[in-house]
C-alpha cells in the first residue's frame, strides 16, 4: 500500500505542454481513477508517476518518498519505484511464456528461486490461468493476455499498481467481467491502484474515488463515484457521466419560459442561477416521465425499443428531449406511439449556465 | 411482396487445415419489400458470409437466392449472376471510399458506369449529397473528412441508383458511440424516404433492436430465430438468443414432486409455475435483471454485493449457490449482508440438453 | 542526488559511438571528394571542374547515362507492373513458381548476366548469332550496344517494380474493388478506374528505385560498352582513373565526374520525393479477406506461355549458359557433352592462386562487413527509433547518405581519405575495401534494423523497466531477443550484395586483395572466357545458397510471430 502525491506537476514535450499545474493525492490502499476524454493528458500523468516522463515543474511523492522533482533535479528511475504497470496494449513479451512473463519481476527483485516459483504459480491460480503457464502470448486470447499483464504487475509491486486503459481492446462482455476481477484483486491484495480511462463505466464501477478531467487537462471534480454522479459540480461533469438532456430557458417579462415554447417553467429555480444570460435545465433521461396529464405537452418523434429500456425522442418546441423508461415498468403502464401528444414531467433537475462542453 | 428470398442456402469453405467447413447451414428466409432486416450474431457466426452471398462476392454451395422475381444464384442450374449485374447498393464496414477520387466522383461513380449524360449525373449526385448532409463537400477528398462523413459518402454512393435492396455490413462499428446513434437515425430516415429494403449485419444487439423491423439471430452458421425485436425479446427461442439480446440470469434448477429447487439443493423452493409442456427434470430459468423485484414472500436470500451502474443500481444475491443480478432504478438502499426476499418475474424455461459452454463455442468458431 | 552535466546513459553512449563511425565511413569520404574537386591547395577553384565536365566525351557519357536509365525505367516498370498484376489479381496458374523465379534476377549479379548475354549475342561468336549467321548470313543482334545495355539492365531491375506493386496489391483492401463491382463496374473497368490508380504510388516508388540504380550502375555498361567506346558516367569515371594509372590528375578528373554523377542522382532523388508525396493512399485492409481474381478465360493460355517464355529468357537461359560455358573445354566450341570438362572449375578452385585468393577475400570481406554493419546498423537504428536525443537528425541523414551515392563515387572518396591524407595509408590493403563496404551497405542494415525495431513497441521495454529492470537489462532481456531474427536477416542483406559486388573493389583492389567480382572481371577482360565463366558459376552458386538460407530464416520467424 502506498500513498501517491502529485504537487503542481507539469510535463512538456518540446514546445507542447501536455500537463500543467496538476495536483492530486491518492490515499493508501485506494482504487483511484483518472477519468477524462482522449486526449487530455491523463496518460501523461500516469507515465510521470511511473517515471517514464520528466517533470517540467512540480514534485511527485510515492509512499512519502520524493521520486520526481524539477527543482531538486531528481528523477528516480522507473525500476527503482516499486510499481506494477499494466499498459494499454498489455505489453506482454511475445518471446516469453506466460510463466516467464510473470516470473521476470521476481527475478529482478532477486527473490529466492523456490519462493519466486511459488509466488508465480499462486498468482496464476488467482487469475484462473493455471492451465496456461507454458503458453506463449500468441497462443492466448486478448482477455488471457490481459490477465497475464495484471498478474505480472501484481508480483512486481505490493504497493502500487498503475493501469492505463487496460480494457479498451476487449469486447463488452469481457470488459464487464474484467472490471469486477480488478476490483476483487484490489480488495484481496490491499494494494493502491491508479486507473486511467475515458470509459465512465469502468471508472464508476471500479473506483473508490474518481477524478474527472476535461480536455484541457484540468481536474473538474474529485469524489466517490455515486456522489459525483448524483452531485456533479458543473455541467461538464454532469454531461460526461451518463446520458443527459439540456433544455434552454429564457426570461421574458419576469417569468421563465422553456425556450421556443409557450410554456412557463413550473419548477422552482434556485436564486443563484436566476440572473444569468444563459440558463439551461439538465436532467437524466430516466428521470423524465411521459404521462397523460400535465401542463407541458410534447410530441413523440421516435420510439426506440432497446429490450430492457424504452426510449422516446420527444419534441418540446424545438428542443429534442430524450426519455428513457425501464421496459418492464413501461409494460405496466402506457407505451406511447410516434405522433402522440402527451404530458412531460421532470425529476431531479439541475440548472447550469452552459451545456457542458469544453 | 417478397423482395429477397433465400432457399436452403448452404455455404461450405474448403480450408487447408480443416478440410471442408460449413459456414452457413440451410438458411431459409423471405424478406419483404421495404423491410429493415438485420442479421445479428457473434463474430464468426456466418452473418457477413450470408450477406456476401446475396451480394454475389461468393457463390453458394447449395440452394437458391432470388431478388424480387429474378434469380441471382441457383446451384442446381449452375446459375450465377456476378455482383455488377445484381443492381444492389452496399455499404462496407471500413467505408471502402476511394481515396483517389473526390467526394463527387465517389458518389457519381455508379452513374458514370451507366453512361448517364452529364447533366443528369450532376443533378442526381447533388441530390444524393443533399440527402446525406454532404452537400458542398463535393470537391474534397475522403482523407480530408472525418469517419462519419466518409461513411456518408459510402451511403450516398450506395443509394444513388435507387436500388431496391441496400446491404450494410457492420457500417457503424468503426464510429464512436455518439456518432453511431446519429447515423442510425439517418439510415432509418433514408429508408423511410426511399422505401429501400435494408439488410443490416451487426453484432450489436442494441443497434439491431433499434433499427429493425425483423431480426435474424445466427450462431455458428445456423439460424436461431427470426422475429420482430419486441417478440424476440419477449419470447427468445432458446438460451443463446435470450443471452445474446441483453443482460440475463440463468439459474439451473431441478424439479422434484412438482416443486422447483436450485440445482443440487433441497432447501428453499423457488415459487414459480412450471409450463404445461415442460417435461424434463432439469431446466435453466432465464430472467432479466430489471424484471426481478424485491418483494415480500419471495425467495429468502441475502445481499452479496452492491454495484453502482449509472442508470441502474445492481444487487447480487445468491440462489442456491448461483449468483444472480438484480437491476433497480429506484434504490431500496440495501447494504451488503442485509437479508431480503426476491421474486423472479417473466421466467423463461429452457432445456439443459445441448447447452454449449463458452470454451466449446470458442473452439468451434469458423475461421 | 545531483545529475552530472553529460550523463553516461546508454542512449548517449550509443549516439556518440554511432556518429563517430558514420562520420569516418560515410561523411569524410564525401567531403574529400568535394574538396578535391573544388579546392586546389586550400583555394576554391571551380574552373577545373568546368573544364572536365564540358569535354565532349564526358557530355556524351552523361547523355548515354540518362538515355539508358530512362529507357530501362520505362520498360522495366511496364514489365514489372504487368507481371505484378498477372500474379496478384488474375487466375493464372503456376503462381508460386512464378513468384519464386521472379525473385532470382534480384540476386543475380547484373554484370555476370551481361557476360552471359555476351556469350549468346556477341556479334560474331555469340551462340545465337552464330546460329543466325549460319541461317541468314548476318547476326540478329549485337549485345555490345546501348540497346544491349538497356536490355540486360531491364532483366535485372524490373523486379523492383514487381515487388512493390505485388506488395501493394496484396495489402490493398479488397472492399475497394468490391464496392466498384457492386456499383455496376465490370472487371476490366474496376482495374482501369480503381486498382491501377491506387497502385500508382507503388509503381512510382519502384520506378524511382530502377532509375537511381541504373544511373549509378557500373557492371553492365562496363562489360558491354567498353569494346565499342560506349561510356556512361560511372564507366567513364573508371576509365579516367584507370588510364591515368592512379595519378593525381586522373583522380581529380574522376572526382569532378563523380560530383556530376551525384548531382544527377540527387536530381532523381528529388524527383522521387515529389512523386512519393503525390499520392500516399491508405489502402491497408482490416479483415483478412482474399480479393476476387479476374478470370482470364481465353487469354489464360497465351499469357501463361508469354510468362514462361519471359522467365526462361531472363532466368533460365543466362544460368544455363554460364554453367554450360563454364564446363567447355574452349570458348567457341558447340555446347555438347563431348566438349565438356571440369577442368575450368579445377583451375579456379584449386590451381589459380589469384582465383582462390579472390574467393577467400570475398568471404572475408563480406562476412566482416556484414557482421560490423549488423551491429552498427542496429545501434544506429536504435538511437534513431528509440532514443530521445538532440542531433538525431544528423544521424538519420548520415545513415541514408550511402544510398544516394553511387558505388564508384564512394570508392573514390575512400581512396582520397585513406591514401595518406590523414597520415594513414591503407591503399592496396584489404582494409580500404572493408571501410568502403561498411560505408556502402550501412543504409541496408540500418533500414532493416529500423523495421525490426519498429515492431518492438516502446511499451515492451517500459514494461520491463516497471518490473525492476534497468535500461541496459531491458535491452538485453527484451529488445535484443525480439530483434535477433531481424538482425540475422540484415546480416544477409549485406553479405549477399557484398559477395557479388564489382564496382567498389575494382577501384580499390591491390595485387593480393582481389574480390571474386574483380577476379571474374579481370579474367574476362584478359580473354579467358571459359575460366571467367567458371568462376562466375561458383559465385552464383554461393549467392543462391546464401539466399536459400536467408529465405529459411525469415520463414521461420514469420511462423513464430
Amino acid at each position: 500500500m502506498a500513498e501517491v502525491k502529485l504537487q503542481n506537476i507539469s510535463v512538456k514535450y518540446d514546445k507542447f505542454t501536455a500537463v500543467e499545474d496538476f495536483s492530486l493525492t491518492v490515499k493508501d490502499g485506494e482504487c483511484f481513477t483518472i477519468l477524462g476524454p482522449s486526449p487530455c493528458g491523463k496518460t501523461t500523468v500516469l507515465r510521470a508517476i511511473c517515471g517514464f516522463e520528466k517533470l517540467a515543474d512540480g514534485e511527485i511523492f510515492i509512499d512519502n518518498k520524493l521520486v520526481s522533482s524539477k527543482r531538486k533535479k531528481l528523477q528516480i528511475a522507473p525500476e527503482k519505484r516499486n510499481i506494477g504497470v499494466v499498459f494499454q496494449d498489455y505489453a506482454v513479451w511475445p518471446h516469453k511464456t506466460a510463466f516467464e512473463n510473470i516470473y521476470y519481476p521476481l527475478k529482478k527483485k532477486k527473490v529466492e528461486k523456490k519462493e519466486a516459483i511459488k509466488s508465480t504459480n499462486d498468482v496464476l491460480e488467482q487469475m484462473k490461468m493455471a492451465n496456461y503457464t507454458n503458453r506463449f502470448p500468441s497462443q492466448l486470447s486478448g482477455g488471457q493476455q490481459q490477465r497475464i499483464a495484471l498478474a505480472r504487475a501484481l508480483v512486481s509491486s505490493n504497493k502500487l499498481m498503475l493501469l492505463d486503459e487496460p480494457l479498451c481492446n476487449l469486447d463488452a462482455n469481457l470488459r464487464e467481467e474484467m472490471r469486477f476481477e480488478i476490483k476483487e484483486l484490489q480488495r484481496k491484495n490491499a494494494i493502491t491502484i491508479i486507473y486511467v480511462t475515458h470509459d465512465q463505466d469502468d471508472a464508476l464501477v471500479i473506483s473508490d474515488r474518481v477524478a474527472v478531467m476535461d480536455s484541457k487537462g484540468k481536474i473538474r471534480q474529485v469524489g466517490k463515484p455515486e456522489e459525483i454522479y448524483k452531485n456533479p459540480i458543473d455541467s461538464y461533469v454532469y454531461k460526461f457521466l451518463g446520458l443527459s438532456n439540456f433544455i434552454e430557458l429564457e426570461k421574458k417579462s419576469g417569468k421563465f419560459y422553456i425556450k421556443s415554447t409557450k410554456y412557463v417553467f413550473p419548477y422552482n429555480i434556485p436564486n443563484d442561477v436566476q440572473d444569468e444570460e444563459c440558463l439551461f435545465l439538465a436532467c437524466r433521461p430516466l428521470n423524465v416521465k411521459l404521462c397523460n396529464t400535465g401542463e407541458i405537452k410534447c410530441t413523440v418523434k421516435r420510439v426506440i425499443y432497446l429490450g430492457n429500456i424504452f426510449e422516446y425522442r420527444v419534441m418540446l418546441g424545438e428542443n429534442e428531449v430524450r426519455v428513457q423508461q425501464d421496459a418492464y415498468d413501461a409494460s405496466q403502464g402506457i407505451i406511447y406511439q410516434k405522433g402522440d401528444i402527451c404530458g412531460i414531467k421532470f425529476n431531479e433537475l439541475r440548472y447550469y449556465n452552459d451545456v457542458g462542453e469544453v | 411482396m417478397d423482395q429477397v428470398v433465400l432457399k436452403n442456402v448452404t455455404k461450405a469453405f474448403v480450408t487447408k487445415a480443416f478440410g471442408s467447413v460449413t459456414a452457413i447451414n440451410k438458411i431459409n428466409l423471405n424478406i419483404k419489400e421495404g423491410e429493415c432486416f438485420s442479421f445479428l450474431g457473434p463474430s464468426g457466426c456466418g452473418k457477413t458470409t450470408t450477406l456476401r452471398l446475396i451480394a454475389g462476392f461468393e457463390d453458394l454451395t447449395n440452394g437458391e437466392i432470388w431478388i424480387g422475381d429474378k434469380p441471382m444464384s441457383i446451384r442446381n442450374k449452375n446459375y450465377y449472376l456476378p455482383p455488377e449485374n445484381r443492381g444492389l447498393g452496399m455499404v462496407f464496414q471500413a467505408f471502402a471510399v476511394w481515396p483517389h477520387l473526390n467526394v463527387f466522383e465517389n458518389v457519381a461513380f455508379p452513374l458514370r458506369i451507366l453512361k448517364m449524360n452529364k447533366n443528369d449525373i450532376l443533378e442526381k449526385t447533388n441530390e444524393a449529397l443533399k440527402h446525406t448532409n454532404l452537400f458542398g463537400l463535393g470537391k474534397k477528398f475522403p482523407s480530408e473528412l472525418s469517419g462519419g462523413q466518409q461513411q456518408r459518402i459510402a451511403l450516398a454512393r450506395a443509394i444513388i441508383t435507387h436500388p431496391k435492396v441496400l446491404l450494410l455490413d457492420e457500417p457503424l462499428s468503426n464510429l464512436d458511440p455518439k456518432l453511431r446513434e446519429i447515423m442510425r437515425f439517418e439510415i432509418k430516415d433514408l429508408q423511410r424516404k426511399f422505401n429501400f429494403t435494408i439488410i443490416y449485419v451487426t453484432h450489436d444487439q442494441t443497434e439491431a433492436m433499434a433499427l429493425s423491423d425483423r431480426i435474424l439471430v445466427m450462431d455458428m452458421g445456423n439460424v436461431q430465430q427470426i422475429d420482430t425485436p419486441v417478440n424476440m425479446y419477449k419470447n427468445p427461442a432458446n438460451k443463446f438468443v435470450y443471452g445474446f439480446l441483453g443482460r440475463s440470469n440463468f439459474v439451473k434448477v431441478e424439479i422434484s414432486n412438482g416443486k422447483v429447487y436450485p440445482y443440487g439443493t433441497r432447501g428453499k423452493e423457488i415459487k414459480c409455475n412450471i409450463p404445461a409442456d415442460f417435461n424434463e427434470d432439469t431446466a435453466f430459468l432465464a430472467t432479466r435483471p430489471n424484471e426481478i423485484k424485491f418483494t415480500k414472500d419471495g425467495f429468502k436470500t441475502e445481499i452479496k454485493k452492491r454495484v453502482f451502474l449509472t442508470d441502474y443500481k445492481e444487487y447480487r444475491v445468491d440462489i442456491g449457490g448461483q449468483e444472480i443480478r438484480i437491476n433497480t432504478i429506484t434504490d431500496p438502499g440495501y447494504k451488503e449482508g442485509d437479508t431480503c426476499e426476491v421474486t423472479l418475474n417473466n421466467i423463461k424455461w429452457y432445456s439443459t440438453k445441448g447447452d454449449i459452454s463458452e470454451k466449446e463455442r470458442e473452439a468451434r468458431k469458423v475461421i | 542526488m545531483k545529475r552530472p552535466k553529460f550523463e553516461f546513459t546508454i542512449g548517449n553512449l550509443l549516439f556518440t559511438f554511432s556518429i563517430i563511425i558514420l562520420v569516418i565511413t560515410v561523411a569524410l569520404p564525401m567531403i574529400m571528394i568535394i574538396y578535391n574537386t573544388f579546392f586546389y591547395k586550400l583555394a576554391f577553384n571551380w574552373r577545373m571542374f568546368g573544364a572536365v565536365i564540358f569535354q565532349k566525351e564526358n557530355i556524351g557519357a552523361m547523355y548515354n547515362t540518362i538515355k539508358i536509365s530512362l529507357l530501362v525505367t520505362v520498360f522495366g516498370s511496364a514489365i514489372g507492373l504487368f507481371f505484378a498484376w498477372l500474379v496478384g489479381r488474375s487466375d493464372i496458374p503456376l503462381k508460386g513458381m512464378m513468384k519464386t523465379l521472379f525473385t532470382i534476377p534480384y540476386m543475380f549479379p547484373p554484370f555476370i548476366g551481361a557476360m552471359a548475354w555476351q556469350l549468346l549475342l556477341l556479334p560474331r561468336s555469340g551462340y545465337i548469332n552464330k546460329f543466325f549467321i549460319s541461317l541468314f548470313g548476318s547476326p540478329i543482334f549485337n549485345i555490345n550496344s546501348i540497346a544491349g545495355i538497356v536490355f540486360v539492365e531491364i532483366c535485372y531491375y524490373f523486379p523492383f517494380v514487381f515487388i512493390q506493386v505485388s506488395s501493394a496489391l496484396e495489402r490493398m483492401d479488397p472492399t475497394l474493388e468490391e464496392s466498384a463491382r457492386i456499383a455496376g463496374a465490370k472487371q476490366m473497368t474496376v482495374i482501369r478506374k480503381i486498382t491501377l490508380p491506387l497502385v500508382v504510388p507503388a509503381i512510382a516508388s519502384g520506378a524511382m528505385l530502377i532509375l537511381i540504380s541504373s544511373l549509378s550502375h557500373f557492371g553492365v555498361p562496363a562489360i558491354l560498352g567498353f569494346s565499342n567506346n560506349i561510356f556512361t558516367l560511372p564507366t567513364k569515371i573508371y576509365e579516367v582513373i584507370y588510364k591515368s594509372a592512379g595519378s593525381f590528375e586522373g583522380i581529380r578528373q574522376g572526382t569532378a565526374l563523380s560530383v556530376l554523377l551525384v548531382f544527377v542522382v540527387i536530381a532523381a532523388l528529388a524527383l522521387q520525393r515529389r512523386v512519393l508525396k503525390f499520392g500516399h493512399y491508405e489502402i491497408i485492409k482490416g479483415k483478412s479477406m482474399r480479393p476476387m481474381l479476374v478470370k482470364l478465360r481465353r487469354m489464360k493460355a497465351p499469357l501463361l506461355i508469354v510468362s514462361i517464355l519471359f522467365l526462361f529468357l531472363v532466368v533460365v537461359l543466362p544460368l544455363f549458359i554460364i554453367f554450360g560455358v563454364g564446363c567447355l573445354k574452349a570458348w567457341g566450341l558447340p555446347l555438347v557433352l563431348k566438349n565438356m570438362t571440369l577442368n575450368n572449375f579445377k583451375y579456379v578452385l584449386f590451381a589459380s592462386q589469384m582465383a582462390r585468393d579472390s574467393i577467400k577475400n570475398s568471404f572475408l570481406l563480406s562476412i566482416s562487413a556484414a557482421t560490423i554493419n549488423m551491429f552498427v546498423g542496429t545501434m544506429v537504428a536504435y538511437v534513431i527509433v528509440k532514443v530521445k536525443i538532440k542531433g538525431k537528425g544528423l544521424l538519420e541523414v548520415l545513415s541514408v547518405l550511402p544510398y544516394s551515392v553511387p558505388g564508384i563515387v564512394l570508392a573514390i572518396g575512400v581512396i582520397l581519405m585513406w591514401s595518406g591524407a590523414f597520415k594513414i595509408n591503407l591503399y592496396n590493403t584489404i582494409w580500404i575495401i572493408l571501410f568502403a563496404y561498411v560505408g556502402r551497405y550501412m543504409t541496408f542494415s540500418m533500414k532493416s534494423a529500423s523495421a525490426s525495431l519498429g515492431q518492438v513497441h516502446n511499451s515492451l521495454e517500459e514494461a520491463s523497466r516497471s518490473c525492476g529492470a534497468t535500461h541496459l537489462e531491458s535491452l538485453i532481456d527484451i529488445t535484443l531477443p525480439l530483434i535477433r531474427p531481424g538482425m540475422v536477416a540484415s546480416f544477409f542483406l549485406v553479405f549477399l550484395p557484398a559477395m557479388r559486388e564489382l564496382t567498389t573493389s575494382l577501384l580499390l583492389y591491390g595485387p593480393f586483395t582481389r574480390t571474386m567480382g574483380v577476379a571474374i572481371y579481370t579474367i574476362h577482360e584478359e580473354g579467358n572466357t571459359v575460366q571467367a565463366t567458371a568462376l562466375a558459376s561458383v559465385a552464383i552458386t554461393i549467392i543462391i545458397m546464401g539466399n536459400l538460407v536467408l529465405r529459411y530464416i525469415t520463414r521461420e520467424r514469420r511462423g513464430n510471430q
